[in-house]
């Protein structure tokens, strides 16, 4: 296990994105994680590392999956967790959201896990409180939280320890253009090394991702058999503006990752998806549920990620309140 | 049972002698009480104990006993894991200065009254240090050869 310097200090107490993440407290994340994935295993699923403090989910936009995961990891942590849900309409934005914000922070709130439908919304919401705040996705920004995961998921299959991804090759398929997903994948992977690739029709595919270091490519066929990595992104049918697709058939023809193109792949790719799945479109059955998935592994370390953020962004800043002349504590 | 991170290196020289059943490493970052104290930045490890611990006797290992207070995060961490039969605590030093009720069952070096309350005991165990060393460090305002 390498050894962190004796002193670095996680200093964030928010956590927004990936892209203003540096590449060390990226790796430290996940190392942490890692020391959380053994306790949804233990026969008592709960540490007392968060214990006395209170957890918000706040969120503005739809959400299962995500808003349970975080739910879990705080309980794991010993946390209170309160869910607010507020759905708001696009014009109560703005002062709204500080209001609430600031209304929630004055009930003694530690942690605020934020969804919004707009990008920068959380951004903004961190500036007007004094709590900690999580990104649980904004608008089509960041996902801070499933980029890690996915990361965590790729470390953990091809054995990188030390969350050094050189070498790998991973392909990010679908909807790029209004993926939040993809592009806290993209600035993870690429700090750690990765190559990455992203595909879909040229519609889905802004070609300002190729400044950032990416490779672009609308031939799914000829991009297949050369990635360690696929991950396949859910057309985001909420968020789209205008006629992108010629149809569904179409794009599942060219884009979707059925069984028949899998055979193009390299027998032991690691398949991701960040769900919820559109079974029968980005892809099939056969795949989603075949050997080469990852796609319940991502659900369980989303959790050990999850608990490692709440623990970070809780403890930053503790090196100050170290109390003088005392040493490490037996 | 070693603790880390450096009671797990003792556990395993001592594995080796006694040959118990089982060897395990606790990570107790996310029980101890003192997180807000602590200098350094709290690195959560993994915890190994590929075992059932029930009804076991397990020996706690530590390298040094002050405050206790490793020690009871250890104990409610191995209660988290299971419910072991008996838990025995065996420590390379004691250097008193004890802030719960908790007493050592084996102790390599006893250092109890033998040092001021300033002074800081460090100990090196390959492979985390280039050597094995106990080092006593007096604390400030005192002189003393260690």
């Amino acid at each position: 296990m390498s050894e962190r310097p004796a002193e670095y200090q996680w200093l964030h107490n928010h956590l927004l994105g990936l892209e203003e993440l540096p590449v060390q407290d990226i790796r430290f994340l996940l190392q942490t994680a890692k020391g959380f994935e053994g306790i949804s295993t233990r026969s008592v699923k709960k540490v007392p590392a968060l214990r006395g403090k209170v957890v918000v989910n706040l969120f503005f936009e739809d959400s299962t999956r995500t808003r349970t995961s975080f739910q879990l990891a705080a309980s794991r942590l010993s946390a209170d967790v309160i869910n607010f849900e507020a759905k708001v309409s696009s014009v109560s934005k703005g002062e709204t959201l500080r209001d609430t914000a600031r209304n929630i922070e004055a009930m003694g709130v530690d942690v605020i896990v934020c969804r919004h439908n707009l990008s920068g919304a959380v951004h903004q919401l961190a500036r007007s409180v004094a709590c900690s705040v999580v990104n649980a996705g904004d608008g089509q920004h960041e996902h801070p939280t499933q980029g890690l995961l996915d990361i965590y998921t790729v470390a953990k299959r091809y054995g990188r320890e030390d969350y050094n991804l050189a070498g790998l090759t991973v392909a990010i398929v679908g909807d790029i253009a209004h993926s939040r997903v993809a592009r806290s994948n993209i600035y993870g992977l690429l700090k750690l090394g990765a190559k990455v690739i992203l595909v879909g029709p040229p519609t889905l595919l802004p070609s300002g991702f190729a400044e950032l270091g990416c490779e672009l490519s609308s031939d799914f066929d000829a991009v297949l058999p050369r990635v360690d990595v696929v991950n396949m992104l859910r057309i985001q049918f909420e968020r789209i503006q205008g006629q992108v697709l010629p149809s569904l058939r179409e794009y599942q023809h060219f884009f979707g990752l059925t069984r028949k193109r899998m055979r193009l792949a390299r027998p032991d790719v690691l398949v991701m998806h960040p769900g919820p799945m559109n079974r029968g479109v980005e892809i099939d059955s056969g795949v989603a549920d075949g050997p080469n998935s990852a796609i319940l592994a991502q659900v369980a370390n989303g959790l050990a990620v999850r608990m490692a953020s709440l623990f970070l962004v809780t403890s930053s800043g503790r090196g100050e309140l170290l109390e003088k002349g005392r040493g490490e504590e037996n | 049972m070693g603790i880390r991170s450096r009671g797990d290196i003792i556990a395993g020289q001592l594995a080796k002698q006694l040959k118990p059943d089982h060897v395990g490493t606790l990570d107790i970052t996310l029980y101890r009480d003192d997180l807000s104290g602590v200098a350094a930045q709290p690195v959560v490890r993994t915890t190994e104990i590929p075992f059932a611990i029930d009804d076991l006797d397990v020996v706690l290992v530590d390298d040094v006993l002050m405050t206790g207070r490793s020690v009871r995060a250890a104990i409610q961490s191995l209660m988290d894991l299971g419910r072991p039969r008996r838990i025995w605590l065996a420590v390379l030093v004691d250097r008193g200065g004890r802030e719960l009720p908790i007493a050592a069952d084996f102790v390599g070096m006893d250092l109890r009254g033998k040092i001021a309350t300033g002074d800081q005991v460090r100990v090196r165990l390959r492979p985390t240090d280039p050597e094995d060393a106990i080092l006593i460090e007096p604390g400030p305002g005192r002189n003393v050869s260690a």
